[in-house]
């Protein structure tokens, strides 16, 4: 009995946008990474075409970590203390990008300066090849001042500035657009909040294919299925033509499953739990792919073993 | 597809004879297509006026089961292609595979593990389904042995596996008590395996390769008598999976395509490496629409993750999973032990309450009604604000029970302490940890406050 195939043609299409420049372009990359530009729901080749797969971004920190897992911290081992060191390695352990977090203080508690969110921008750009993001420590005025600072920094290289939200966008749309860098643009869970922030941006004349958007998300067990459900909705409202939401999305399982007890430590949790090593990359790994299924076009991660597993689901994904 | 009232009605004696209790044929259609009445209130409806009405009012995904002494799992009649539009009703069986060519001490041993694991979450105790129990033998005896040793540590139930319908009749012989999944009809042995689940009253896993092949064969078995039906499109890797398995379910729902509308079974660990790389398969196939998966491994830490994604991605997205908003007594507080509130969204409770209940320190945890959302969201959307948490603490009588006014709000909301203070006059507010897993250290640290 011969049975039709029911594809899915879709009239719209995720924008594709290109983060990091090199020489030729005006910018040190020794490499350009292309997010988006999909046509269909993930790896549904049958459907339509999917140019990039999804990239997987690692997440460092400006100084070392204060209250992440002990498992973070033996797997990363020194170069924790030096973002520098901490680029090169992230780009070692197969990242297509490294995201720079900048924190609220610097050793000592004194406050980070913009002197000295340039100075580790700097470092890393120049330990790593690879195309950057940079995230400020998520306090309004403190992310204005590093933030602008930064896109200075970094002029022509064409990072992603974050985390742009509709309290502080317009600050950091504009350093954006004069130092021709991306933003990402983060909302809470939730399809019209994200859809009104991309429209705020792209009003002040931020061209689409230099914005991503972060609609957020939660770890596995605790409430992903609102993000992956919210992130389905934005996928689909984007392939049926809502240019508004035709954007790339960009989520952070890292950060989200190693605050869970589950992945952050190993005393004091229940036997049925198993094996810490073994649990914690897959509460990391799971929240990844299963976000990577609902749509996410770039990952932040933390664990190297993660980054591994994560990307060997791509490519098997991705082979045809 | 669903027939209008109308529909029904042609097909009805249209006689109005008021036996069924509603006073004409039309209005009786149209309790029919509303599914507020049942059609063998009829007395005089014509066999083939029922085939028809039968036919139609099928569910797209055939709903089977497969029972056990002590559990039943029933998987298909799902009704959408993502959660959002509805939400999905039959989470998929989880069963642990066996070979009957291992020892039987290792076959007893590995189900037994599978089968005794649970795991609390949010409340739930949480367990997989059953026994997968495979004959690689090709031996009658034994693989009637190895059913034997599995269902001496379990009452779950079964998925047998077997290409030689004379071994697989052997295996049921030895699964007293259990309605079992049989797998597999294939195109060389259909007759013969639908006779034994004919005679088993069992549902049959079919298998071809093709969804040609697939469609041709289910219409063989089904006209050999077989109503229950389970597909197997034969596709291992995760992305001709995960394909297949889309265009499955759209067939079903979008076409109303009756050949391949039953529940899926996979197999996660025929395409993977190791623990994990079979999670991430699993994890895609609870996402992406299979009724039973088989593993091939066990770990804990990989059920915990598997069971607590499949509860996540069943939750009804219309109705958060809450908990009742009120004050909740953990280690037997008294009139000085701290006071915490939260919202009743009841991830974000049972965090809070299982991390203060493991510090061994007695507390008063306030849940206060943010409509099942977490802390930070609720806040987000106006459903806990310093006015919420005022109207919580007053109007659960907490200040009667202790001898201090110290509430600790969570660190998310931090900004809201100021505020706080204005609504309730007389108490102080602390700022408490932004997540529940560094509640322990804070409340040590609480007198000093």
């Amino acid at each position: 009995m011969p049975v039709e195939i029911p594809v899915e043609k879709w009239p719209g299409r995720v924008v594709e946008e290109t983060i990091g420049a090199t020489a030729a372009e005006g910018g040190t990359r020794s490499r350009v990474v292309k997010v988006g530009g999909e046509n269909t729901l993930p790896f549904m080749f049958t459907d339509g075409e999917m140019p990039n797969p999804p990239r997987v971004a690692i997440e460092i920190l400006d100084r070392r970590p204060k209250d992440w897992s002990p498992l973070l911290l033996e797997a990363w081992g020194d170069v924790v203390d030096d973002p520098a060191k901490w680029a090169k390695a992230a780009e070692e352990a197969g990242a297509d990008l490294v995201l720079l977090q900048l924190s609220l203080t610097r050793d000592g508690d004194k406050p980070t300066t913009a002197a000295d969110a340039r100075a580790i921008t700097r470092a890393v750009l120049q330990a790593t090849g690879l195309p950057i993001l940079v995230f400020g420590p998520g306090q309004v005025d403190a992310d204005n001042e590093l933030l602008v600072a930064v896109a200075e920094e970094a002029a022509g290289e064409r990072i992603v500035l974050g985390i742009c939200e509709e309290k502080n966008y317009r600050t950091i749309v504009a350093a954006a657009l004069a130092n021709g860098h991306l933003v990402n643009g983060r909302t809470a869970m939730d399809v019209n909040l994200a859809k009104q922030l991309n429209i705020l941006i792209a009003d002040m004349g931020l061209p689409l294919d230099r914005i991503i958007m972060d609609p957020t998300t939660a770890s596995l067990g605790y409430g992903i299925e609102y993000g992956y459900s919210v992130m389905e909705r934005l996928r689909l409202a984007a392939l049926q033509g809502d240019r508004m939401t035709q954007l790339p999305m960009l989520v952070t399982p890292g950060f989200e499953a190693w605050r869970q007890k589950e992945a952050k430590v190993g005393e004091g949790v229940p036997a049925s739990w198993g094996d810490w090593r073994q649990r914690a990359v897959l509460w990391e790994t799971l929240t990844a792919t299963n976000l990577i299924l609902a749509g996410a076009d770039i990952v932040v991660l933390r664990h190297p073993e993660t980054v591994k597993r994560v990307k060997a689901y791509i490519d098997r994904m991705m082979a045809k | 597809m669903a027939l209008t009232g109308l529909q029904i009605y042609k097909l009805l004696p249209q006689t109005n004879c008021k036996e069924c209790g509603f006073p004409t044929c039309l209005a009786f259609a149209m309790k029919l297509a509303a599914k507020q009445a049942e059609l063998s209130a009829c007395p005089y409806v014509s066999e083939e006026a029922k085939a028809q009405l039968d036919a139609a009012s099928a569910p797209p995904i055939r709903l089977v089961s497969v029972q056990g002494p002590g559990h039943k799992v029933e998987v298909g009649n799902e009704t959408v292609i993502f959660r959002h539009e509805k939400t999905f009703y039959h989470p998929p069986g989880l069963f642990l595979r066996v070979k009957d060519s291992w020892p039987l001490e290792q076959v007893r041993g590995a189900a037994k593990e599978a089968m005794d694991y649970a795991v609390t979450y949010v409340g739930m105790n949480l367990h997989l389904d059953g026994v997968a129990v495979e004959a690689d033998s090709g031996s009658p005896e034994t693989f009637a042995a190895a059913v034997r040793a599995v269902r001496e540590v379990t009452d779950r139930p079964l998925i047998l596996m077997a290409s030689d319908p004379a071994v697989l009749k052997a295996g049921l012989s030895a699964a007293d008590g259990v309605r079992p999944l049989l797998y597999a009809a294939t195109a060389e042995n259909w007759q013969a395996m639908a006779e034994v689940a004919k005679a088993a009253n069992a549902p049959l896993v079919v298998r071809a390769d093709s969804l040609d092949a697939l469609a041709d064969l289910t219409e063989k078995v089904k006209g050999a008598g077989i109503q229950d039906i389970v597909l197997d499109p034969g596709v291992r890797d995760p992305a001709g999976t995960l394909t297949t398995l889309t265009h499955l379910r759209r067939l079903a729902l979008k076409k109303n395509f009756r050949p391949l509308g039953y529940p899926i079974i996979t197999f996660p660990g025929e395409g993977a490496s190791d623990t994990i790389e079979e999670a991430q398969l699993a994890a895609e196939h609870i996402a992406k629409y299979a009724g039973f998966i088989v593993l091939d491994r066990f770990a804990p830490e990989m059920a915990y993750a598997l069971l607590a994604w499949r509860v996540n991605i069943y939750t009804n997205p219309q109705e958060p999973i809450k908990v009742q908003p009120g004050i909740y007594e953990i280690n037997n507080p008294g009139p000085d032990s701290p006071v915490m509130i939260t919202t009743n969204f009841s991830i974000t409770y049972f965090s809070v309450a299982n991390e203060v209940d493991g510090s061994g320190m007695p507390g008063w945890l306030l849940v206060a009604d943010a409509e099942g959302m977490s802390v930070l969201t609720a806040w987000a959307a106006g459903k806990f604000d310093a006015e919420k948490i005022a109207k919580t603490v007053k109007s659960t009588g907490i200040e009667e029970k202790i001898n201090h006014r110290k509430l600790i709000i969570p660190g998310a909301v931090a900004v809201l302490m100021g505020e706080v203070e204005e609504e309730l006059p007389g108490w102080q507010i602390l700022v408490g940890p932004r997540e529940a897993v560094d509640l322990p250290g804070y409340l040590k640290l609480w007198k000093s406050f």
